[in-house]
């Protein structure tokens, strides 16, 4: 049998809620699978298009973003701009061709220990059965 | 090319036990850039560190990244770690493979390579980190607090004790809170307003204070150190420094409405001063419930003043203030009779609030200190005291334990005992919380000394029969059905946040948790702190708590304040915004987006106020040119990151 497909994810993670919440994660020892990359950002508000275009441009199957709660961020409003951002990527890649399960965003607060790992969870189950991304990775 | 050492933590078994260290520390070393690759047990622990010192000198190393534990934890250590061996302290970056990666999988293999992974990653952050320095700001010694509870007052002596000047703010003509409304506190029977009137005094009498009752927050600016706040000081119509107290105009209006310091057992007039130790002791002349300034329209009481007190001109005034420290005290307020029917709260007179019951008990109260009935005075014989009215109803109401109201009801009901000697108290509960000093003997006494019957149930029904209340209810410790012909019920309703509380919270850009009260920094230990510097929470404003819980977190937030007001500058860090004037194209949009008006446009281009900016990056990814970039943060360095993630 081939070997299960593994999908790479980047998840950019918010310092104070999300990347937080994974903390938490750590620390009640919860499992979830290894296959993604958090790379902590001040805000879901930082987060540009041009980072998630980059990281499926570098072979991402899945780019996650995840925030603090709407209503909820550190900087006040950082994600609002966030959420409206990002669906508007979201609209362009699947306009060119990308599944739409490979983008996601998701609200994940300090305390969200558990939310976080059902997130990462999830989102390899959805990512697997579409098999590696191919449409926006560079051309080796 | 810079010269990056990496440290490999193996946190005893905590890392090490689910990734490869040593395999880490090889494969980083093959990393371009890095030139001394290293694990060991605990790099947190002095030997660990001086290894980063000896590594830093020995190998003229310009950059240190630590794989360990969460930066939350350890990133100050190893940041003051490079520092001592002559790094700029912003050349030091951590990558956390314990919390993001080794406590979260099993498998050694993939752990291992995401570990890798982690650590390339922010091996190319720190190659183009920038060596900063923190900004330094001035400080202004003087501190607001919000709210005339108890927690506040406490916490504006505190600070005016220690020297500091202090604005009181409070919306209500007097200060002294829900306290003063009570009659006796647990577990002692101290006379609530014995103990509290002296420090309402000595708040009114202290030089460093400036009390503004009836006032308010509008709007709030600026940052630790240097907040400005313009705070509006409604009208109250009557000059306190004229006003005798001579109580004639309470006499002439002809306006009653409910009386809040009762909560609606009594009435007032338009004019009136809310109780008779009130701080500031004089009366206020509630605009709301007159018939009007016009003498055509009333003006009855202008008449019969004396001294001349009443001045129908006065208009509300923006005050102006900068402080240098927040503390925010604003208290709770009971569960709204709307939302809880069920138990004829708000419909029946003899169903009561805790709050009204303490009136009741209160020897200032409207029956001085007799219990009869609101409805037609006369002493109840069975009374039954119903917990959690509104709290741990996830379903319906709060989901949350409102904390007081086991032992106040317990207090109610051995204070009802002690004035009605012959009268039954019945206790539905739930479970009891008495975790506290003295209260479970407390609470014991309440059982066995007066007599009164704790019920384990939750209440069915409640009804009017007769002029008795009915409540029906099932003791679940022994399976029966209850019925009570009640003469007066009384509700431990749940606390929530004050009202209004919301809205402060979003001026002074404070976040609030889910049930709305105000968020700590950290649940255990920034217990005081709101999550933005310099502003602190006291009180019941950050979740239900007694009096002694409230007072310590009171001295706790004030304590915290003085930390902020007795330096000379403080520092904020450096990590924030830079514009590229080359690339900068003056849209103006970066300064639309800035959640803390940071940015304007000089000439042109967007500037950055570092003193303002928090460094959260918002404007960078509106950017379309990339030409504002938040320094150790750029979108270079962030593609280098997601590169490295990627790579292999
Ligand atoms: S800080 Fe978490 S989304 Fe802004």
């Amino acid at each position: 049998m081939a070997e299960e497909f593994e999908p790479k994810i980047v998840a950019f993670l918010c310092k104070w809620c999300s990347s937080a919440g994974s903390d938490l994660a750590g620390v009640s020892r919860m499992e979830y699978p290894s296959n993604v990359i958090p790379i902590t950002v001040m805000c879901s508000g930082s987060v540009s298009p041009l980072y998630i275009f980059s990281a499926f441009n570098k072979g991402a199957d899945g780019v996650l973003v995840s925030g603090c709660h709407p209503g909820d961020c550190h900087y006040i409003k950082g994600n609002f701009y966030a959420r409206r951002r990002i669906a508007l990527v979201k609209k362009l890649l699947e306009y060119v061709g990308l599944e739409p399960q490979r983008f996601q965003m998701s609200w994940v607060s300090a305390a969200e220990g558990i939310k976080y790992t059902q997130v990462i969870k999830d989102f390899v189950q959805e990512l697997k059965p579409l098999g590696p991304q191919k449409k926006l990775r560079r051309i080796q | 090319m810079k010269r990056t050492g990496i440290f490999v933590c193996h946190c005893g078994i905590n890392i090490a036990g689910t990734v490869d260290v040593k395999k880490v520390a090889k494969e980083l070393s093959k990393h371009k850039g890095v030139v001394h690759a290293e694990d060991y047990v605990y790099v947190c622990s002095d030997p660990g560190q001086n290894i980063i010192i000896n590594a830093i000198k020995e190998k003229k190393l310009d950059s240190v990244v630590v794989a360990c534990c969460s930066p939350t934890l350890h990133e100050t250590t190893f940041r003051n770690t490079s520092k001592s061996a002559g790094l700029n302290a912003f050349q030091c970056e951590i990558a956390n493979i314990r919390e993001q990666c080794s406590w979260v999988h099993k498998d050694m293999e993939k752990a291992t390579d995401k570990a890798i992974r982690i650590t390339k990653s922010t091996v190319q952050r720190v190659r183009r980190n920038e060596s900063l320095e923190p900004i330094s700001v001035p400080v202004t010694r003087k501190a607001m607090v919000i709210g005339g509870g108890i927690a506040g007052i406490q916490s504006a002596l505190d600070l005016a004790n220690t020297g500091f000047e202090v604005i009181l703010v409070e919306r209500a003509p007097s200060i002294g809170g829900h306290m003063i409304q009570l009659s006796e506190t647990f577990p002692t029977l101290d006379c609530s307003q014995c103990i509290l009137t002296p420090k309402m005094v000595e708040v009114s009498k202290h030089p460093k204070i400036k009390l503004m009752t009836y006032s308010e927050v509008q709007d709030i600016s600026g940052y630790v150190g240097n907040f400005k706040v313009k705070i509006l000081k409604k009208p109250t119509y009557v000059d306190p420094d004229k006003c005798t107290l001579c109580d004639e105009c309470t006499k002439v209006c002809p306006v009653v409405v409910p009386n809040e310091f009762d909560l609606g057992l009594t009435g007032r007039r338009a004019i009136y001063i809310p109780f008779p130790q009130a701080i500031p002791a004089t009366f206020t002349l509630d605009i709301k419930s007159c018939p009007g300034l016009l003498p055509i329209a009333c003006g009855k009481c202008a008449d019969v003043c004396e001294p001349d007190a009443i001045d129908y001109d006065m208009k509300p005034e923006i005050v102006e203030e900068e402080v240098g420290a927040i503390i925010v005290a604003t208290g709770y307020d009971l569960y709204e009779k709307e939302l809880l029917t069920e138990y004829g709260y708000g419909k029946y007179p003899d169903v009561l609030d805790g709050l009204q019951f303490e009136r009741l008990l209160s020897a200032s109260g409207p029956t001085m200190g007799k219990i009869l009935r609101p409805s037609d005075h006369k002493v109840p014989k069975e009374v039954v005291f119903i917990q959690c009215a509104g709290s741990r109803d996830p379903e319906l109401h709060c989901a949350y334990c409102s904390k007081i109201c086991c032992m106040y009801t317990a207090k109610h009901a051995m204070l009802y005992k002690h004035h009605v000697h012959d009268g039954q108290a019945y206790v539905f509960y739930i479970d009891i919380r008495s975790g506290g000093k003295d209260y479970e003997e407390f609470v014991q006494r309440a059982v066995e000394n007066d007599g009164v019957l704790y019920l384990r149930g939750k209440v069915s029904k409640i009804f009017e029969d007769n002029g008795k209340i009915k409540v029906w209810g099932v003791d679940t410790l022994t399976g029966k059905d209850i019925e009570i012909d009640a003469d007066m019920v009384v509700l431990a309703t749940a606390t929530r946040p004050s009202k209004g509380a919301d809205e402060l919270a979003k001026k002074l850009k404070i976040a609030m948790d889910k049930d709305g009260f105000l968020a700590e920094a950290h649940p255990k230990l920034r217990p005081v702190e709101s999550v933005t510097s310099g502003m602190f929470l006291a009180g019941a404003a950050q979740a239900p708590k007694d009096i002694p819980e409230a007072v310590a977190q009171a001295s706790g937030a004030a304590a915290k304040a003085i930390s902020i007001l007795s330096q000379d500058r403080l520092y904020h860090a450096p990590t924030v915004a830079k514009v590229n004037i080359n690339l900068c194209t003056g849209c103006g949009m970066c300064v639309q987006v800035c959640p803390y008006d940071a940015l304007s446009l000089k000439d042109g281009k967007a500037e950055v106020n570092e003193v303002l900016c928090e460094g959260c990056g918002t404007c960078s990814a509106t950017c379309l040119r990339a030409a504002i970039q938040v320094k150790n943060m750029t979108p270079l360095q962030v593609n280098e990151m997601i590169k490295a993630s990627l790579g292999g």
